[in-house]
């Protein structure tokens, strides 16, 4: 069983986010960047598979991200990954997260992967579009939000739960499939020091545009969205502060929920 | 492709769901830029209550794809039913709820269709130039941008829930044509073995329309108990914040923030909670936010419309009470 792990680069959840004067993008400059918590449950999961099975030949990491990223993939190769793939072209930046997937998917559909893990949202783009997207255009099942993963003994199919509104779901999926890592599914261990310099030494392979065939094709025949106009979140009107006995407290606030705000 | 709006009419078990109906409202307000039909799309096994709940709300018209295979949901086979009927109407925009279900089904039909794609939308307009433009939050709520779409390919945006208002009830009467299920190869791939009710009596959340959330200064999981009496009367859902979650209080399935689910109840109340921006990103598109807290430099009383600075394991009983002399 070949694992791929695909993994994205994001701002670190508590960092200020300002925006650009021109309103075109975030400021970049001095954003502490992370793995995207969510792939971070994914990387957990192959490795777990990995060290449990041993019908698990490789797990191999990708990222697509500028030369930064290398960072985040030698994270997954210090976690357990065996080997790592490096989209870096200044064209993949450009992508939206349906060409992105496309991207990706014309990568990685000649290298057979039987799993693929990656998270259920990056927190940049809060988006979630690409696990999904990677799956329609390799033509496999996925499983969105998964919570619990338990794969056969013979490899070839696996349960997983999966989160819904108000409830689990548990479904049954052959390989090859897709899974996108919901909180819950496991925490990621913490890269050791000794591990993250024998992770310089495992292999990683980079391609450009021009290592993908049909790039421009496959990226025009996807998506198409611009974001544009960043702004801050809409400001909430200021509050008002309920102060004193507790019995007036609740009593003030209950008419104020109803007769201001309309709530109750 | 015409001018038309088609709707994803999801439901469960014949119920529609409330976002559903909400978006009908988003929808006509396109239609009278666009000039088309809102049409909305049922699958599923039996959905005669979906589709006459959609009937009142306003649409021009129905497409019902019902099959005994559609009975739950799969992401292969709601992808292969919603895709043949956006061939069928040529919709110039769809729209659905940003559910699990939304979240998970619309980038396969948006690959599949060659369309564009917007998730969460917290704004959908027709701009000056006649384009669809769509407003969404990014960042956990950091910021938020604009989405511009390709002009030649049709729009999927799915929409945050209580952003627009139900319409009203009306007399429904819409033309319904059914479409028939065709099974593409491989939709087989995904069986649903059982459904886990997580939570009991009490709602989950993500479809509530007020959430009750409490903090790690409810100290231990028996006080809770307190919130779950509140939501009763309120008919909430109980939430929490990533240390209760983690202390053990409550399960990671209630818990509302980065790594939890994002919701946008009418009423959020948080009991206890400080407010990590971690645990904002998770409810500050809520309509009206009340906060109670000993301290009150917490941070969640900068979103508050209402703070109350107080012990909660005094509020909270009293507010039960008042709630209940409500009804």
């Amino acid at each position: 069983m070949k694992i791929l792990v695909v993994l994205k680069q994001v701002p670190d959840s508590t960092t200020n986010i300002k925006i650009r004067p021109d309103g075109a993008d975030i400021e970049r400059a001095g954003v502490k960047m992370v793995v995207n918590p969510f792939d971070e449950f994914a990387i957990e999961q192959a490795v777990l598979l990995k060290e449990k099975r041993s019908d698990v030949q490789s797990v191999t990491a990708l990222i697509v991200g500028p030369a930064a990223a290398a960072e985040a993939l030698r994270t997954a190769l210090a976690v357990g990954a065996d080997d790592g793939i490096h989209l870096q072209d200044p064209a993949f930046d450009q992508l939206d997260e349906l060409q992105t997937a496309a991207l990706v998917a014309a990568v990685v559909k000649p290298r057979g992967y039987d799993l693929i893990l990656t998270g259920k949202q990056e927190i940049d783009l809060d988006s979630g579009q690409f696990g999904p997207a990677l799956a329609e255009a390799l033509d496999i099942p996925h499983v969105g939000a998964c919570t619990k993963l338990e794969m056969a003994a013979d490899g070839k199919s696996f349960t997983a739960n999966r989160r819904i509104e108000g409830a689990e779901e548990v479904v049954e999926v052959p390989l090859p499939a897709l899974i996108t890592a919901e909180k819950g599914l496991c925490e990621m261990r913490y890269p050791s020091l000794p591990n993250l310099m024998k992770a310089k030494k495992k292999p990683v392979e980079t391609l450009k545009a021009a290592d993908v065939p049909g790039f421009n094709d496959l990226v025009s025949a996807a998506g198409g969205m611009k974001l544009h106009t960043f702004r801050p979140p809409p400001e909430r009107p200021p509050g008002k502060v309920l102060k004193g006995e507790p019995e007036q407290v609740v009593k003030d606030l209950v008419k104020l929920l109803r007769e201001e705000a309309k709530a109750l | 492709m015409t001018n038309d709006i088609l709707i994803f009419a999801e439901q469960r078990n014949d119920k529609i769901h409330p976002a559903a109906l909400q978006i009908v409202t988003c929808g006509r307000a396109l239609a009278a830029k666009t000039g088309g039909k809102v049409v909305a799309c049922v699958i599923g096994d039996a959905t005669g209550g979906a589709a006459d709940a959609m009937d009142k709300a306003g649409v021009d018209g129905l497409v019902i794809v019902n099959d005994p295979a559609l009975a739950q949901y799969s992401a292969l086979r709601y992808r292969t039913a919603l895709s043949a009927v956006m061939q069928k109407v040529d919709p110039r925009v769809v729209l659905m709820p940003a559910t699990f279900m939304g979240r998970d089904l619309a980038p396969r039909v948006a690959m599949q269709r060659k369309a564009g794609l917007a998730v969460d939308a917290i704004d959908v307009q027709i701009g000056a130039d006649g384009a669809l433009d769509v407003t969404r939050p990014l960042y956990n709520g950091k910021a938020t941008a604009h989405v511009a779409f390709a002009k030649d390919r049709p729009a999927i945006v799915s929409v945050r829930a209580n952003t627009f208002p139900a319409p009203s009830s009306g007399a429904g009467g819409a033309a319904r044509e059914s479409v028939p299920y065709q099974a593409a190869a491989g939709d087989e791939r995904i069986t649903v073995k059982e459904v886990l009710k997580a939570g009991g009596e009490v709602k989950d959340v993500t479809e509530a329309d007020i959430i009750v959330a409490g903090g790690r200064a409810l100290k231990n999981q028996d006080n809770f108990q307190m919130l779950y009496d509140l939501a009763k009367a309120l008919d909430a859902a109980v939430g929490a914040s990533r240390a209760a979650c983690d202390a053990g209080y409550q399960p990671h399935s209630r818990q509302v923030g980065l790594t939890g689910k994002t919701v946008t109840p009418k009423l959020y109340m948080a009991f206890g909670i400080s407010g990590a921006i971690q645990h904002l990103a998770g409810m500050r598109g809520s309509k009206t936010i009340v906060a109670v807290n000993t301290d009150p430099e917490a941070p969640l009383f900068k979103v508050a419309d209402y703070s109350v600075v107080g012990d909660l394991f005094k509020i909270i009983p009293l507010l039960t009470e008042e709630v209940k002399k409500l009804h």
